[in-house]
C-alpha cells in the first residue's frame, strides 16, 4: 500500500470509527442513531442557512488549526491557541469599538490588531521555549487561563464600566456583509472565510517553498542538524510561535468582527482552541488536510445542534464522537499496522 | 554435561528483516568464546535471545542439555545467565547499589532494606575484585566503575554464564588489561564467558573458541588457537581483507588550522580540553588518538561553533575563528563530517536531495529572494549522489532509508563539494561495513591529495594508525604527543593515550 | 482564622491530583489528561451520591469517593491503552481524554437528568471541628475548628504516596521505568505493566480529587464543576519537581492562592487588590516557578517515549 494511499486512508479509518463508537453509545443510551444522523445532516445542510452557518463555524476551526498545526511542524505544541484566540477577539474588537474610521481602515487594522495580540501572547512561551528551554505545552495552559481572566477584566473595566460586554462594534468594522447574508437566509456568514482560505495558502507556500520554511522544517525535525546546518534554532522557534499566535488571534477576529461583532465577559473557554487540536491532528498538520478537516468539524458542530430539537438527542454527542476521532488519530499507529496486515493479504 | 549453553539453529526475525538465519552456538564449561561479526551481523541480537529479551521464531536454546524456554529476563537470571550490556543498563538518578538490586530487592517489612543491600554490594564487589563506591549515583562515577556495576549486576543474581557485548569500546588499553584479568578471575570461579566483540585481538588474547557471525548467518567455529587475526578476518567480511590503505607519502606545505592554548568545558563545567595546541597542514591528515572522554568531542565541537570555547585560538589560514557561528566558522572555509551523523548530520525525514544543501540553501542557485528552486537543488543532488556513489532509490527517497553508509558518503559528498581547506572527520565509519569504511578512507586520502587539510579523530587505533600522516594523542584535554605512525606501534599509544610520557612508553615497549 | 481552613479546602483536590499525576509520570506517561478524570470523578461522586443518599445516609459522600476513584481508574485505561499500548501521542491522548470526559459527562447528566445540570447533593463535605485537637491553644482554633477531613485526607495520602514512590521496590521499579525503561527491562520488569500501573493510579487519584472537589466545594455537577483545577494539579506536580511532598507544598501554594482570590475581599489588606491579580496569580506562578525560580525541575528523563522492545 502506498505511503500517500496510507496517510489519506488513516484519519479516514479515524472518523469512521469515531462515528462507529458514537453509534454504539447512541444505541445503549437508547437513543434512534439513525434519527441523529438524519438531524445532523438537515442540521447542516438542509437549508441555506444552515449551510452558510457551517462554513461561518469553521472559519475559525480552520484558523486555530493552522495555528496549531503550524507550530507542530516547527516541533512545538501549542495548547495555548485558546488563550492567543481570546486577546485576538478581544484586540480586534476593542479597535472596533474605540475608533471610527472609513471601512477601508478600520476593517484592516482590527485585524492586525487581532494578529498582533495573538502573536505577542504566542511570543512569551515561545521566548520561554527558546532561552530557557521551558516546556510550551504547561505554560501555554497557563497563559490561556491568564489570557480569560484578564480579558474579562478589560472588558468589564476598561471597554465597558462594569458591564458584562463591550457592546457591539462599528459597522465600519465588521466582517459582515448584507450581500452573504441576503445569499444565506440571513446567517451570520462573513467575508472571513477568504482570510481563512488565503491563510491556507500563506501556511503551505511559506512552510514547503521558502528558505524560511525550510529552516523551520529543520528545526521542527532535528535541531541540532538544525544548529549545526548554521540555522539560528531559538529564532526560529520564536517565529513559529508568533506565527501560530497570529493565525490563532485571527480566528479571534473572525469571531469578534464576524459571527459576534461584540466581545462578552467568559465563564469558561470557548473550545475553539482544543477543537484546533483536535482539527490538525485529523488533518496531518498540513495546511489543505487543515482546510478539509475543519470543514468536517463544522459540519458537525452545527449539525450537533439540530440533534435535541430533531432527535431529543444530546448535542454533546458530537463533542464525544470529536474525541474519539481524536483518540483514533493519535493511535493511528494501530490502524496503519491493520492497514499493512490487510494490504499484505491483497498481494498474497 | 560438556556444553553449558547451546543454541541450536536459532531463527530470529524483526518484522521480515532476518537477524539470525539458523545460527548454532555451543559455549562450553569453563571457557571463553568470543562471538564475531561485523557491525549489523546479529551478534547483539543472538545474546538477547539468550537473554530472553527477545523471543525466537525458530531454534532451541539448552542450558546444561535441557531445553529452556527463556521468555523474560527474569527466567534467564533464574538459569544463571548474566549480561553486561554495551550500552550500560544504568539509571542515572539512582545509586550503584539501587541499580544493582533492581528486580530483586532485599526488603524488610514492605520497605528496601538498603544497608543490608549495600552490604552485599560489597561483598560481592571484593570477592570478584570489582571496585564500586555503593552509595554513588550513576551520574558521578566514572565510566571505568560503571562497567564494574553492570558486572555486579549479574553476579548479584548468581550468574554462572556472563555474557559481555562489545565491554572494551570505551576503556584503554590499560583498563582493557584489567578486564582480561577480571574475566580470568571470573573463569577460575567456575564462570563460563560470550565475548561479543569485533575485535580480533582481544580474540586472539583471550578466548578459547570462536564463532563466526556473518550478515545474520553463522560461519563457523574455530579453535583460536588454531587460527589467526587474517583468517578471522576474511571469515568476518567473506574475502580477503587488506589490513592496510594503500597511499603515498604525503607532502604537507603550508599552515591551514593553528590552535593555542583551547580551554572548553563541558555542561557540567569541568573543563575538559586543558590548553590544547594543535596545527594541521594542507596536504596532510592528522589523526587524534585518544580514549572516549578526554576531549577529543568537545575539542571538535569547540572548533565547529557548536560548543563555546572559554579562551584560546583558533586560526583557520590566519583568520580567528573562536567562539564565531557554526554558519561563519562552515563558509570560511572548514567541512565537518560530524561524529554523531543523525544528531548533526543529516534531518532524517529530509529528502536526501534537501539534506545536500542543509548548509547553502540560503545561497544562488538554490534559492533567490527567499523562495527555493528546488529544480536547482535536486540538480545538485543528483550529481552529487552519482559522484559519490550514494546507493538510494532516488534524490526524492527520505535520509532515513538509507543504511547508515550511504548516509555518512551523503554527508561526505556535501562537505567535499563546498571545497573547504579543512576537512573534520569525526568518527567517520563508526558504525560502517568494511567497504564503505575503504570508500571513506580513500576520500580522505584524496582530499589530502587535493591540497587539502584533513584532521581525523577516531577511537579505532587501526584506522588512525592507517590513514593519518601524523597522529596528535589527546590525554585530558592536552595533546601529549605527536608522533609518526611509521614510527610506533598501538602499544606505544595505548600507553601514550592512557597518559605516560613518551620516553616511559618508549622504554616499555621498546620502540 | 480561616485562612488554613480555607486554603486546605482548595488544595486537597489538587493534591490528590497531583499525586496521581506523579504516578503517571513517574513512569514515564505524560498525562495531560488529569483535567478529564477530575471531570469523571466529580460526576461519578454527585451522582453517587444523587443516587444512593437514601441507602447511605452520612457515608454516602464518602463511599462516592471510593466510586469515583473507581471510575477515574477506568477511564483512565483509554488514555493508557492510547498511550503505551497504541503508541499515541501522549499529550494528545491527553488532550483527547479531556474532550471525551466533558462530552460524556454531560451528555450523561441530560439522558439522567433531563438538564444541563445536576441536583444539589444532600450530604456532602462539610465544616467540622477535629475532636480533641480543636482545644489545643492557639494550634486548636487555626488548623483543627471549621476544616474539612478530606483535607487531613490529602496530606495523610501525599505521605503514603511518598513512602511508596521512595521506599518500597514497587516505588523503585516504577521509577526506573520512568528513567530507563530499557534498563529495568533487563532487570526483568515488566514496563508495559508498571506503565498501566501507573495510570491506573493517576487515575484514581485525579478520580478521587474529583469527587473531593464536587461534595466540599461545588455539591453539584455541571459543566463549569471543574475548571482548569486538573491543571493546577499538574502545575502543582511540576512545581513539586515530581515529589510526593513538593506536590504537596506546591498544591498547598495554589490552594492559598486559589483561596485569597474567593475570600480575598473579605480580607483587610487584601480588599484593595482587584480580583484578576488574584484570580492570575497561580498561573503567573507556575510560570515564573517553571523558568527557574526553582531550580531546574527534571522530568523522570523517558516521559513521554514509547518504550518498543527490538528498538536500538
Amino acid at each position: 500500500m502506498s505511503k500517500r494511499l496510507r496517510s489519506i486512508l488513516t484519519p479516514v479509518i479515524a472518523v469512521l470509527l469515531g462515528i462507529l463508537v458514537g453509534t454504539i453509545i447512541m444505541i445503549v443510551s437508547g437513543y434512534d442513531p439513525i434519527a441523529a444522523f438524519t438531524a445532523l445532516w438537515n442540521g447542516a445542510f438542509g437549508d441555506i442557512y444552515y449551510i452558510g452557518e457551517v462554513v461561518r463555524q469553521f472559519t475559525p476551526y480552520i484558523l486555530a488549526g493552522l495555528a496549531v498545526a503550524f507550530a507542530f511542524r516547527v516541533g512545538l505544541f501549542n495548547i495555548g491557541v485558546e488563550g492567543q484566540f481570546l486577546v485576538g477577539w478581544l484586540a480586534a474588537v476593542w479597535v472596533g469599538v474605540a475608533f471610527d474610521l472609513p471601512r477601508v481602515i478600520h476593517l484592516p487594522l482590527a485585524i492586525l490588531a487581532a494578529i498582533v495580540a495573538g502573536a505577542l501572547w504566542a511570543f512569551i512561551p515561545g521566548l520561554l521555549k527558546a532561552r530557557f528551554r521551558v516546556h510550551e505545552v504547561i505554560v501555554t495552559i497557563m497563559m490561556n487561563y491568564v489570557a480569560l481572566h484578564l480579558s474579562n477584566y478589560i472588558i468589564r473595566n476598561v471597554i465597558s464600566h462594569k458591564g458584562d460586554n463591550t457592546g457591539p462594534i462599528h459597522k465600519s468594522a465588521t466582517l459582515r456583509s448584507e450581500w452573504l447574508e441576503s445569499l444565506t437566509d440571513y446567517s451570520r456568514l462573513h467575508w472571513g472565510i477568504i482570510l481563512a482560505i488565503l491563510s491556507c495558502f500563506v501556511m503551505w507556500f511559506l512552510l514547503e517553498r521558502t528558505t524560511r520554511g525550510f529552516e523551520l522544517r529543520s528545526v521542527g525535525f532535528n535541531q541540532h542538524a538544525a544548529h549545526y546546518a548554521g540555522m539560528n534554532v531559538n529564532k526560529n522557534i520564536i517565529l513559529s510561535m508568533l506565527i501560530s499566535g497570529a493565525f490563532a488571534g485571527l480566528a479571534g477576529a473572525m469571531e469578534g468582527l464576524g459571527t459576534f461583532e461584540y466581545a462578552a465577559v467568559k465563564g469558561g473557554f470557548s473550545g475553539v482552541g482544543f477543537d484546533g487540536i483536535a482539527v490538525a491532528l485529523l488533518g496531518g498538520n498540513t495546511a489543505l488536510g487543515v482546510f478539509f478537516s475543519a470543514i468536517l468539524f463544522g459540519v458537525l458542530k452545527v449539525g450537533a445542534l439540530n440533534m435535541p430539537l430533531e432527535a431529543g438527542v444530546p448535542n454533546e454527542l458530537v463533542d464525544i464522537i470529536i474525541a474519539l476521532i481524536v483518540f483514533f488519530v493519535a493511535s493511528s499507529y494501530i490502524i496503519r499496522v491493520f492497514l499493512d496486515r490487510i494490504s499484505k493479504k491483497e498481494v498474497k | 554435561m560438556e556444553y553449558v549453553i547451546e543454541m541450536l539453529n536459532i531463527r530470529k526475525e524483526f518484522n521480515g528483516f532476518v537477524a539470525n538465519d539458523n545460527i548454532t552456538l555451543q559455549l562450553k564449561k569453563g571457557e571463553i568464546h568470543a562471538l564475531l561479526g561485523e557491525n549489523g551481523a546479529g551478534k547483539s541480537t543472538l545474546m538477547n535471545v539468550l537473554f530472553g529479551l527477545y523471543q525466537p521464531e525458530q531454534g532451541e536454546i539448552r542450558v546444561k542439555g535441557k531445553p529452556v524456554n527463556i521468555s523474560n529476563p527474569n527466567i534467564a537470571n533464574d538459569l544463571g545467565i548474566g549480561m553486561v550490556h554495551q550500552h550500560f543498563m544504568l539509571v542515572d538518578t539512582f545509586t550503584v547499589t539501587e541499580n544493582i538490586i533492581l528486580g530483586r530487592e532485599i526488603t524488610s517489612g514492605g520497605r528496601i532494606d538498603i544497608k543490608k543491600a549495600e552490604q552485599q554490594v560489597r561483598e560481592i564487589s571484593e570477592r570478584y575484585g570489582l571496585a564500586v563506591d555503593p552509595q554513588a549515583k550513576i551520574s558521578d562515577i566514572t565510566v571505568g566503575m560503571q562497567q564494574r556495576v553492570e558486572i555486579l549486576k549479574t553476579l548479584y543474581r548468581g550468574a554462572e554464564i556472563l555474557i559481555f557485548d562489545e565491554p572494551t569500546a570505551v576503556l584503554t588499553p590499560q583498563e582493557i588489561k584489567e578486564l582480561i584479568q577480571i574475566m580470568k578471575t571470573l573463569i577460575k570461579e567456575g564462570k563460563s564467558i560470550i565475548l561479543i566483540t569485533h575485535k580480533l585481538k582481544e580474540i586472539m588474547e583471550v578466548s578459547d573458541r570462536c564463532t563466526v557471525i556473518r550478515k545474520g548467518k553463522g560461519i563457523g567455529t574455530v579453535t583460536v588457537s588454531e587460527t589467526n587475526p587474517n583468517e578471522l578476518a576474511s571469515l568476518m567480511v567473506g574475502r580477503e581483507v587488506v589490513f592496510k590503505t594503500e597511499k603515498k607519502d604525503a607532502s604537507p606545505k603550508q599552515e591551514v588550522l593553528e590552535i593555542n592554548n583551547l580551554v572548553v568545558k563541558d555542561p557540567r563545567g569541568v573543563t575538559v580540553v586543558n590548553g590544547l595546541d594543535l596545527t594541521v597542514r594542507a596536504g596532510e591528515i592528522v589523526g587524534i588518538a585518544g580514549v572516549d572522554g578526554n576531549g577529543q568531542s568537545e575539542f571538535i565541537e569547540a572548533i565547529t561553533g557548536l560548543r563555546k570555547a572559554e579562551t584560546g585560538s583558533v586560526k583557520l589560514n590566519g583568520k580567528e575563528l573562536i567562539n564565531q557561528t557554526p554558519r561563519h566558522i562552515t563558509e570560511s572555509g572548514v567541512g565537518h563530517i560530524p561524529q554523531d551523523r543523525h544528531k548533526h548530520g543529516l534531518v532524517l525525514n529530509f529528502p536526501i536531495g534537501e539534506n545536500m544543501v542543509l548548509q547553502t540553501y540560503n545561497k544562488k542557485p538554490y534559492s533567490k529572494n527567499g523562495i527555493l528552486n528546488f529544480k536547482e537543488i535536486y540538480k545538485k543532488a543528483k550529481s552529487l549522489i552519482n559522484e559519490f556513489d550514494v546507493r538510494t532509490p532516488s534524490e526524492y527517497t527520505l535520509a532515513r532509508a538509507l543504511s547508515g553508509g550511504n548516509q555518512q558518503k551523503a554527508i561526505i559528498g556535501r562537505e567535499v563539494d563546498r571545497n573547504p581547506d579543512l576537512l573534520i572527520a569525526a568518527q567517520p565509519t563508526r558504525g560502517l561495513d568494511v567497504g564503505a569504511i575503504e570508500f571513506i578512507h580513500k576520500r580522505l586520502i584524496e582530499q589530502r591529495d587535493n591540497g587539502k587539510a584533513v584532521l581525523l579523530v577516531s577511537f579505532e587505533l587501526e584506522e588512525i594508525m592507517n590513514v593519518s600522516d601524523r597522529i596528535a594523542v589527546i590525554y585530558e584535554g592536552k595533546i601529549v604527543a605527536i608522533v609518526n605512525p611509521k614510527e610506533t606501534n598501538e602499544q606505544e599509544l595505548g600507553l601514550l593515550m592512557a597518559g605516560s610520557n613518551r620516553k616511559e612508553a618508549g622504554e616499555v615497549t621498546n620502540v | 482564622m480561616i485562612l488554613v481552613p480555607s486554603t486546605l479546602l482548595w488544595a486537597a483536590p489538587l493534591v490528590f491530583t497531583a499525586l496521581g499525576g506523579i504516578f503517571s509520570e513517574r513512569s514515564g506517561v505524560v498525562n495531560i489528561g488529569l483535567e478529564g478524570l477530575m471531570v469523571i470523578g466529580a460526576f461519578t461522586a454527585i451522582v453517587f451520591n444523587l443516587t444512593t443518599y437514601d441507602t447511605f445516609g452520612s457515608a454516602t459522600p464518602w463511599i462516592a469517593l471510593l466510586v469515583a476513584m473507581a471510575a477515574g481508574a477506568f477511564f483512565s485505561l483509554f488514555h493508557a491503552v492510547a498511550s503505551i499500548t497504541f503508541r499515541a501521542d501522549h499529550t494528545v491522548s491527553g488532550v483527547a481524554i479531556n474532550l471525551l470526559a466533558t462530552g460524556l459527562t454531560l451528555f450523561l447528566v441530560k439522558l439522567i437528568y433531563d438538564k444541563g445540570e445536576t441536583g444539589i447533593i444532600s450530604k456532602g463535605f462539610s465544616k467540622v471541628d477535629i475532636p480533641v485537637l480543636k482545644d489545643i491553644p492557639v494550634i486548636g482554633k487555626i488548623f483543627f475548628q471549621d476544616t474539612y477531613w478530606t483535607s487531613f485526607l490529602a496530606i495523610l495520602v501525599a505521605i503514603i504516596v511518598w513512602y511508596v514512590v521512595f521506599k518500597t521496590p514497587f516505588g523503585l521499579r516504577l521509577r526506573s521505568v520512568g528513567e530507563h525503561p530499557m534498563a529495568a527491562d533487563t532487570m526483568g520488569i515488566n514496563v508495559t505493566k508498571m506503565r498501566y500501573l501507573g495510570v491506573l493510579l493517576s487515575g484514581a487519584l485525579g478520580g478521587l480529587g474529583g469527587g473531593v472537589y464536587a461534595q466540599s466545594i461545588t455539591s453539584n455537577f455541571s459543566h463549569s464543576t471543574i475548571s482548569g483545577q486538573g491543571f493546577m494539579a499538574l502545575a502543582a506536580m511540576i512545581f513539586g519537581k515530581w515529589h510526593p511532598l513538593g506536590a504537596l507544598g506546591a498544591a498547598i501554594f495554589f490552594g492559598f492562592a486559589q483561596s485569597i482570590s474567593i475570600i480575598g475581599s473579605s480580607l483587610p489588606f487584601l480588599k484593595e487588590i482587584p480580583s484578576v491579580y488574584l484570580l492570575i496569580a497561580p498561573y503567573v506562578l507556575t510560570i515564573l516557578a517553571l523558568t527557574g525560580f526553582i531550580g531546574r525541575a527534571d522530568a523522570p528523563k523517558a516521559v513521554g517515549t514509547h518504550y518498543i522492545k527490538g528498538s536500538r
